[in-house]
């Protein structure tokens, strides 16, 4: 690991200025001790937020408001992350290992880095750690890897699953920084690889996530979040999937979709979404719906299997939203 | 009460292995790194301290430690303090092997940096055993066989307390999910669970 400096400000506005002057915020450093360790990542100044007031779950009319240094476990088991928003406590659970879900913040977990194995080998070719230097993924093993999104400099997905949830759900962040505050969609914080795969999201120098904010609605119920992964546990996505459903008499008034796994950023299928209104909640709407998620596909040599895993698990997904009582 | 124990381990006549290792990672470290990084390395200022000093309870015993940023609290627990009961398995987070008990929450060690803890209470293995007598948690994995060679399992154990704790253990199905960031490469997962199973029943 290469030396650096570490601070622990007391004041958002200090810290804020570190960053906007090149230092990197660290939260719970799952994500960037690893990477520093493995040389990935070379910061030279570490701003430790864990000072900051920015944690905290709380109810705010019709929001849920998460904050950015609310620990993974925490929102996971808060009642009202469960009673609201059980899609967000169910997504958590699915995510890491209890231990790294203790320590991983909701801020750092949208910043997470991808787990592209090539990412993290410092003598592979990799656009996104050194640009220009080519893409090891592309001809190597890539089962793991993008199907959507993807461009021929970078092919790595999201691995996120909460990210998911919350882009299925149209939450929105605060963000401070030089500046001042902003709020946009979390959907709009992930850009896609194109030909700078190495700029990942759009926050701004210094800008520090403050708060995720979830808009509430009947949606909210009939919600489930289904990952299918290599083992029962403790892995990343191959695919998954975050529906919701809004049923009235019988007929859907409104469905959210979006998925992981398969996408260089969380992917939201708006065309799936607007197949299923109007439909009975039943398997052969889900089928049709699910049937448009993979257009536009660009599958790799070794994840040829995501196209057709992907439309299973949107369909099974809805299933269990739809057995919600 | 202060002291740092690091200073203890001057090279006696006769060294441990350990003692040995500790004495001379610094050159072999600098003599291991790829070339362009030496070359980076000496452009920075010539000797980088960024060191912090800071308390921290481990087993209930106060230590003040000068730490270098780039130290983990697992690095601390087995260089500096000697408790190597708490293992270094993968090193990135995976396997669980490091894990230990900060402010009462079970974390993996080897992604937390020292510096971020200071103030904290930190329980390790070595700390579950009073008087001579094994938490019942280490009682149960004996009984139960929760192990065969032994490397996991300081790691299993103080997991195995968090997820009772959280009130994770109340069937086998719960109990291999909760403690899933456990690797055992022996797979002694059957008595692992019939041991975090046994010793929640009894507390
Ligand atoms: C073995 C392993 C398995 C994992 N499995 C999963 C999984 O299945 N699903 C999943 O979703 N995740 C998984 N993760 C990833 C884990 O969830 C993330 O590492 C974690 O959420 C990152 O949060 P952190 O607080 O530790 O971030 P840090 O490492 O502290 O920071 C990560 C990044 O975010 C930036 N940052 C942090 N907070 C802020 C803020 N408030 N404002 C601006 N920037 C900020 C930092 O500068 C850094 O660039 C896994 C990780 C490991 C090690
Ligand atoms: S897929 Fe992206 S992260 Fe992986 S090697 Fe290619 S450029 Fe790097
Ligand atoms: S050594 Fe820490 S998780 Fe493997
Ligand atoms: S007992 Fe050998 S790794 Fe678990």
């Amino acid at each position: 690991m290469f030396p650096f400096v570490l601070e622990k400000p007391d004041s958002t506005e200090d810290a804020i200025a570190a960053a906007a002057a090149g230092a990197r915020y660290i939260a719970g450093g799952t994500t960037l001790v690893d990477l520093m360790r493995e040389e990935v990542e070379r910061p030279e100044r570490l701003i430790d937020i864990n000072r900051l007031p920015l944690g905290g779950i709380r109810v705010e009319g019709e929001h849920l408001v998460i904050g950015a240094l609310a620990r993974m476990a925490e929102v996971a088991a808060d009642a009202n992350v469960q009673r609201l928003q059980p899609l967000i406590a169910e997504s958590l659970i699915e995510g890491a290992s209890p231990q790294l879900r203790n320590m991983a913040s909701m801020g750092g977990n949208l910043l997470q880095r991808v787990r592209c194995p090539y990412f993290r080998m410092l003598d592979a070719g990799c656009n996104k750690r050194t640009p220009g230097s080519g893409c090891a993924a592309i001809d190597g093993l890539n089962a793991g890897h993008a199907i959507l999104g993807t461009s021929d400099h970078c092919v790595a997905t999201h691995p996120s699953d909460v990210a998911v949830a919350l882009v299925a759900l149209d939450a929105t962040m605060r963000v401070r920084g030089p500046q001042g505050e902003r709020s946009f969609p979390v959907e709009e914080l992930f850009r896609l690889p194109g030909d700078t795969p190495h700029l990942e999201h759009t926050l701004l120098p210094g800008e520090l996530i403050v708060e995720i904010r979830v808009p509430g609605g009947p949606h909210s119920r009939r919600a489930r979040y289904l990952k299918v992964r290599d083992r029962a546990s403790y892995e990343f996505a191959l695919v998954s999937a975050a529906v919701a459903l809004l049923v009235e008499d019988g007929v859907i008034r409104q469905a959210r979709i979006a998925v992981g796994g398969v996408g260089t950023r969380p992917w939201r299928l708006r065309d799936c979404e607007a197949e299923l209104v109007g439909k009975g909640p039943d398997r052969q709407a889900f089928e049709e719906a699910a049937r448009l998620a993979a257009r536009g596909a660009r599958p790799l040599r070794h994840n040829h299997f995501k196209a057709e895993l992907l439309p299973r698990t949107i369909v099974r997904a809805l299933e269990m939203a739809g057995e919600v009582a | 009460m202060a002291e740092n124990p690091s200073e203890l381990h001057l090279p006696g006549p006769i060294m441990s292995r350990r003692e040995a290792l500790q004495v001379t990672a610094g050159a072999v470290t600098l003599a291991a790194l790829p070339p362009e990084t030496v070359a980076a390395t000496s452009s920075s200022p010539a000797v980088v301290k960024n060191d912090m000093t800071l308390t921290m309870t481990v087993n209930g015993r106060i230590h003040t430690l000068t730490v270098d940023p780039r130290q983990s609290v697992l690095d601390v627990l087995r260089e500096t303090l000697d408790l190597t009961g708490t293992k270094k398995g993968c090193n990135q987070g995976a396997c669980g092997a490091c894990t230990v008990l900060v402010d009462g929450k079970r974390i993996v060690s080897c992604l937390t940096l020292a510096a971020m803890h200071g103030g904290a209470q930190i329980e390790t293995i070595e700390g579950l055993e009073k008087d001579g007598v094994l938490h019942p948690l280490q009682e149960a994995f004996v009984e139960h066989e929760g192990l065969q060679c032994g490397f996991c399992t300081p790691g299993q154990i103080m997991s195995g307390l968090g997820c009772i704790a959280e009130g994770h253990a109340g069937s086998p199905q719960e109990i291999q999910f909760w403690m899933s960031g456990n690797i055992c490469r022996c797979g002694a997962y059957p008595g692992i669970v019939a041991a975090v199973a046994d010793a929640a029943g009894r507390t």
